[in-house]
């Protein structure tokens, strides 16, 4: 038993590594998509939704990826905080912008967009 | 009281997370700062259930998962919107009812809404909520009303909706 524990962690101490940079690779990607999607999108709202993967599931797979690599416990905790504040602002400052919008009058794009019609919108 | 032990048990455990270092000086350090913000959250009153939410909210830790399936399933579905070759998107703004009572249920609601990619609380106004989609499909009020029950049971307990 404690052979195989000790196998497993060498093979975690190798594996950790290239397990670590995929992840963060794929959260690096997602951001540009999410970057790729604010350049598409046509008005200030439907912006913020493309900007959302880059604040969700990019900067989540960023974080994973960088526990993975992390040296001991006390950075993974520092990591795991950071997921935590990132989970609860991040939100609160779509939301603030979504409303200032909406309070400075800027009219949402509602209804079908592209494919054949063209994009008109500005903000 | 529980709330106040609640947050001294967080600001303990959030000190340790951040120093790392055991040494009696560094500790006893630790524990004066502990004390003085507890006091200072005292003297300010906002040791209640908005400002130290780390008891009593075991409802949380079962809603986060299931929050962080849908975030998972809602991201597939704006990753593919960003990166279609053709830009086929139906954006809609809808008005959502919520049955959520307090205001923490109504934050936690509202911030839901917005983490979950392809909706943004654009404006809360007692209890409805100004929702702008990216699918007119996928942003119906009956789409919100299973998270929204959910919130307001983690939240407000089982007694709630």
């Amino acid at each position: 038993m404690a052979d195989f524990l000790a196998n497993a962690h060498a093979f975690w101490e190798v594996a950790r590594f290239p397990a670590g940079g995929f992840l963060c690779l794929a959260g690096a990607l997602l951001c540009l998509v999410g970057t790729v999607g604010v350049l598409r999108f046509p008005d200030v709202y439907t912006r913020l939704h493309a900007a959302s993967i880059t604040d969700t599931s990019g900067a989540a797979l960023l974080l994973v990826g960088m526990m993975f690599l992390a040296p001991g416990w006390l950075v993974a905790a520092k990591l795991v905080a950071i997921g935590l504040f990132l989970f609860l602002t991040s939100p609160t400052a779509s939301h603030a912008l979504a409303n200032a919008a909406h309070t400075a009058g800027v009219q949402p794009i509602i209804g079908r967009v592209g494919a054949g019609t063209d994009e008109t919108g500005d903000a | 009281m529980a709330y106040f032990l609640g947050l001294v048990l967080a600001l303990a455990g959030f000190w340790l997370a951040m120093s790392g270092h055991t040494e009696p000086l560094i500790l006893t350090l630790g524990g004066v700062s502990i004390v003085l913000t507890a006091i200072l959250a005292y003297r300010l009153d906002i040791i209640d259930r908005e400002g130290a939410p780390y008891v009593r909210s075991f409802g949380l830790l079962a809603y986060y998962p299931w929050l962080f399936w849908e975030i998972i399933k809602a991201n597939w579905v704006v990753i593919k919107a960003c990166l279609k070759a053709d830009l086929d998107i139906a954006p809609a703004l809808v008005k959502v009812k919520t049955v959520c009572g307090s205001d923490l249920a109504k934050v936690t609601f509202a911030n839901s809404i917005t983490l979950t990619p392809g909706t943004i609380t654009v404006e809360i106004e007692g209890d409805k909520l100004l929702v702008h989609g990216l699918y007119e499909q996928g942003s119906q009020p009956e789409a919100f009303a299973d998270m929204d029950r959910r919130c307001a049971r983690a939240v407000d307990g089982k007694g709630a909706a």
